[in-house]
């Protein structure tokens, strides 16, 4: 019980992260058609800067200087790089992406270098929140649910409540028809690239102290939100945060899960021992293979349910 | 484009006969010959050796060559975009050690030179189970399942010990002493002609396919899916031969690996390899058969050299690519075949004096990139590793803001300029299109 | 009495709560030309996307040669004897003339999803498709490549292409459109000439076009048919005036 509980709150405070990095995902993918690969990149830079900004003035600065600093830099990437490759087509937009991510990661280390640098969680917030059966949790875990509660709400009131947020709602299932009444697309287009990475770059902020802040985040954290979007559905940012809850759960679910398939068999008479075919993989226990789970998901439901949960277009 | 090529003054172009297998291939056979030529212009004839390090550097630029070949027989052929090819590669790879372990054991016979083909067969096999699934998706999904295979079997190839042998991988040897030939295999520049040989085939097999139905239709599925279907063919199916076949030859180059390094580590099956593969074959060009060759020459050059150097020869490859995305998609092999109905027309020598202008204000504006770079780099990584930056017997103190500044003066005052260059090497090319046309009208 | 070669049966489509097509039942007799015309918006592209599989039917039956083809994909329905050109004209841009013409010729021909047959030793293919480039008169364009011929030829290209196969039904749709008076005329002797013993159905917006070359009218108002039958009968109808020939001014 205290298991399940436990990693019911962690499984949230997670899938939550990977909601703010997601939904940038999801808005600028089903908008612009781009699956833009830097993404993760500048969740990884948001962490840096917020690393650097911490060490000089503070966190809660950090807080915000670093999501503005990753929304400038968004600006800047739609409007001279993007706009410019668009014309070359959607394959041409996600080789650049890619080559952004591959150059920031390089530019990262060479800046910071190729070990993690040490981003902490600032001091205020460094306590007990409340036990749960004799486990501790830790503020900054509540603080963090607490930012991507008030995040998510904010965009839920923008997108529904703001001009801008039902322009954005309708590009997002039917960008040409926008463009056709008239609606300024560029300017249209920019704001959500911008606003997408300055969620990445919050959820840098906050993430980056959570886990561990190095070069290679980007590279680990971004394969992961892709099968988040995908499994949600383009066009659902309903669909996207069930995906990442979902998510969220799983990998956590399964670091403390110790059974294998072959428990499973055991259970219904059918004993596997290492000597039997296949045995290394009905023996691992899913704590090892938590690695895999998020890409045999990603390959079910592109094989079963190509739309995701609730997408409303093909990929 | 077409009046260019009809232009009066142009040199008349053989379509039929020797002459014209001559010219089509003949580049191939004499870098056929250069391949074979080449260790031996750096052989230590004092010491009766090769240079292990250019045998190696060879080595490298084959096997990449028909990986880059094989990858480009999906993204330029067939027009689909995958990140995990390097998953065909290195499987192939591992079947070629289990192969090679398995012959050794004594299990069962297969001479030395056909080891590659296990490899390819690995690839085959795996390319059409994963290829069944992957090439029912349209456009970006299928780039992203075949990220999301390439990550699983990466994650596999960590975990499991009795196919992958873990992390440490799997070991083998390659001499098992069945060669046809009668060669120990134990000396690098053997493996190297087996590995030069190997390549002449998968070229030669690789640009025959595209000369048969399938690769024509391939190409059609890539330039109007919707005309493909209604002259009768299925995209998908199309796709999964194309695909799959892909794969054996990606599985061949795995196989040759595993013959040179006789280790194979989860890193052949890993992203980095796949992005490789990307890499070469873009910048090298993917509109030109060749190009995925010049690509692979390229940057297997810059890895052997450039890395000796300096540690951040991975950022230039990056913003490499970058540049060529943004501003040359053609890649290498594109801004070559660009020239070829200027040099027809007789007019490329007027090419030379905006070229030169470009010259010197592009190799400053390079020199202040790099001096950039490496002070970055040495600030943070050197520092770590506790190397000086060091420049012709000059020591360079990355803590000094004037370094830094000879650097941004140099990037930013030969940028400037080359951009002005830019333009006007863009109007003088313009200018002589132009001249061509009309002179083709006349 | 001739077989219908297709047969739409009370068709009926839409787009999410859109009706376009609404109720539907024609039959095309086997080596008639049959003309479909209407006004803008009429739906006798969908019309066309619904027989040649490219858009699903909401309800209704479609029939090739007594064979239900609703559901079928596009090139399965292509492999059953029906082929059809596009509004915007779909070719293969960078390939040449003659490879665009011997890729329409290779799945008819057997060819399939060979990778062990060389093209350029297939005797047999590539006369056929030089014939084929003879036959639309592209002969003389042989070796450029797609892109870069002028309209009119890529239209007839599209032409070439969609005959290669042998289909026994073909669609086009609005061959002539964009073309000069004197581009016009040639492209209807081609398809005079080229569509001799197929049945032939055909979107056009010309009427002299239409009056020329077809044998049956079909008019399509709002998703419906209010009309079909010979032309000089279309002609005269008033309810067809009225709803898109209009009246002569006196």
């Amino acid at each position: 019980m205290e298991l399940l509980l436990v990693s019911l709150l962690n499984g949230l405070v997670y899938g939550m992260l990977l909601f703010m990095l997601a939904s940038g995902l999801t808005l600028i993918f089903s908008m612009m058609g781009v699956l833009n690969f830097a993404h993760a990149s500048i969740y990884m830079l948001g962490a840096y800067f917020a690393y650097d900004v911490s060490r000089h003035i503070g966190f809660w600065p950090a807080l915000v200087v670093a999501p503005v600093l990753c929304g400038g830099l968004g600006a800047l990437i739609e409007m001279y790089g993007l706009r410019r490759v668009h014309r070359n087509g959607h394959i041409a937009e996600l080789l650049f992406t890619f080559g952004l991510a591959f150059i920031i990661e390089k530019a990262v280390q060479m800046i910071w270098g190729l070990l993690p640098v040490p981003y902490r969680v600032p001091a205020a917030l460094d306590h007990t929140l409340f036990h749960v059966y004799g486990t501790n949790f830790p503020a900054y875990r509540g603080f963090m649910l607490l930012v991507s509660a008030l995040m998510f709400l904010a965009i839920w009131l923008m997108l529904t409540r703001t001009r801008m947020g039902l322009v954005i709602q309708a590009a997002l299932t039917h960008p040409e028809m926008v463009g056709a009444l008239g609606h300024n697309v560029p300017r249209v287009f920019t704001t959500v690239f911008a606003g997408g990475c300055a969620l990445a770059g919050l959820a840098g902020v906050i993430g980056g102290n959570y886990l561990v802040t190095e070069p290679s985040m980007a590279f680990t954290m971004g394969p992961i939100v892709f099968v988040v979007v995908v499994f949600g559905g383009l066009g659902s940012l309903a669909g996207c945060f069930i995906a990442s809850l979902i998510m969220g759960f799983v990998q956590t679910f399964a670091v403390v899960l110790e059974y294998s398939l072959a428990d499973a068999l055991a259970a219904i008479g059918i004993k596997v021992s290492d000597a039997t075919a296949l045995g290394e993989v009905l023996t691992i226990p899913l704590p090892r293979i938590g690695a895999l789970l998020p890409f045999v998901m990603l390959i079910l439901i592109l094989l079963f349910r190509p739309r995701g949960l609730m997408g409303t277009r093909d990929t | 484009m077409s009046e260019i090529l009809a232009h009066p003054g142009a040199r008349p172009v053989p379509t039929t006969g020797a002459a014209a297998f001559a010219r089509r291939h003949g580049p191939w056979f004499l870098a056929l010959a250069v391949a074979l030529a080449l260790p031996w212009l750096f052989y230590d004839w004092s010491r009766a050796r090769h240079s292990g390090f250019v045998v190696a550097m060879l080595s490298q630029m084959s096997m990449m060559a028909i990986f880059a070949l094989s990858y480009n027989m999906q993204m330029g052929q067939a027009g689909l975009l995958s990140f995990g090819h390097a998953v065909f590669f290195g499987l192939g790879g591992y079947c070629t050690a289990h192969a090679l372990n398995a012959v050794k054991g004594g299990s069962f016979w297969l001479p030395t030179e056909l080891v590659p083909l296990v490899g390819g067969v690995g690839g085959l096999v795996f390319a059409i189970v994963f290829g069944y699934v992957a090439t029912k998706q349209r456009a970006t999904a299928f780039a992203m399942i075949t990220l999301g295979i390439g990550e699983l079997v990466t994650a596999c190839a960590l975990m499991f010990h009795t196919f992958f042998g873990g992390e440490g991988g799997v070991s083998t040897n390659r001499m098992i002493g069945t060669s046809l030939l009668g060669w120990s295999y134990g000396p690098s520049i053997q493996v190297y002609y087996l590995i030069v040989a190997w390549t002449a085939i998968a070229v030669a097999l690789m640009m025959l396919l595209t000369r048969t139905p399938l690769g024509r239709m391939a190409n059609a599925c890539r330039d109007n899916f919707e005309r493909a279907q209604f002259v009768g063919y299925d995209p998908s199916i199309v796709r999964f031969f194309q695909f799959a076949l892909s794969g054996f030859f990606a599985g061949i180059a795995g196989g040759l690996y595993t013959l040179t390094y006789e280790i194979v580590t989860f890193d052949t099956v890993a992203g980095a390899m796949s992005a490789n593969a990307l890499l070469m074959t873009y910048i090298g060009g993917v509109g030109a058969f060749a190009g995925p060759v010049l690509g692979a020459v390229l940057i297997v050059l810059l890895q052997s050299w450039v890395s000796l150097l300096s540690n951040s020869w991975l950022v230039y490859v990056g913003v490499l690519f970058i540049v060529m995305v943004t501003f040359a998609p053609g890649g290498i092999a594109g801004i070559l075949l660009m020239h070829e109905p200027l040099w027809r027309a007789g007019r490329l020598g007027r090419l030379a004096v905006p070229y030169a202008r470009l010259l010197a204000p592009g190799v400053i504006a390079v020199a202040g990139f790099v001096l950039l770079v490496e002070l970055c780099s040495f600030l943070t990584i050197g520092a770590a590793q506790g190397k000086a930056f060091k420049l012709s017997g000059l020591t360079i103190d990355p803590q000094h803001p004037g370094a830094w500044l000879i650097g941004a003066l140099l990037l930013g005052a030969g940028g400037l300029v080359l951009w002005r260059e830019g333009r006007r090497f863009r109007a003088a090319w313009e200018a002589l299109v132009e001249e061509i046309k009309a002179g083709a009208r006349a | 009495m001739s077989e219908a070669a297709i047969r739409l049966s009370d068709v009926h489509k839409s787009f999410g709560p859109t009706p376009i097509i609404m109720g539907v039942s024609l039959d095309i007799t086997r080596g008639e030309r049959h003309a479909i015309i209407g006004p803008n918006g009429a739906g006798k592209t969908t019309l066309f996307n619904l027989i040649s599989g490219r858009l699903p039917l909401s309800r209704g039956r479609i029939e090739l040669d007594g064979q239900a083809i609703d559901g079928l994909p596009a090139h399965r329905i292509n492999r059953l004897g029906l082929s059809r050109s596009f509004q915007i004209t779909s070719i293969f841009p960078r390939m040449t003339v003659f490879e665009n013409v011997r890729c329409g010729l290779l799945w008819s021909m057997g060819y399939r999803y060979s990778f062990w047959h060389l093209l350029g030793r297939e005797s047999r293919l590539n006369a056929a498709a030089e014939q084929l480039l003879a036959d639309v008169n592209l002969e003389s364009r042989r070796d450029l490549p797609a892109g870069l011929l002028s309209y009119a030829e890529q239209r007839a290209l599209e032409i070439g292409i969609t005959i290669a196969g042998g289909a026994r039904t073909v669609l086009l749709d609005e061959p002539t459109a964009g073309m000069s008076r004197s581009e016009a005329n040639h492209a209807v002797a081609l398809i005079r000439r080229v569509t001799e013993g197929k049945t032939l159905v055909m979107v056009e917006h010309d009427m002299s076009v239409v009056f020329d070359l077809a044998d049956v009218v079909t008019v399509l108002v709002y998703g419906q048919v209010i009309a079909s039958g010979p032309p000089a009968e279309i002609r005269a109808s008033r309810a067809v005036q009225d709803a898109y020939l209009g009246t002569a001014a006196h």
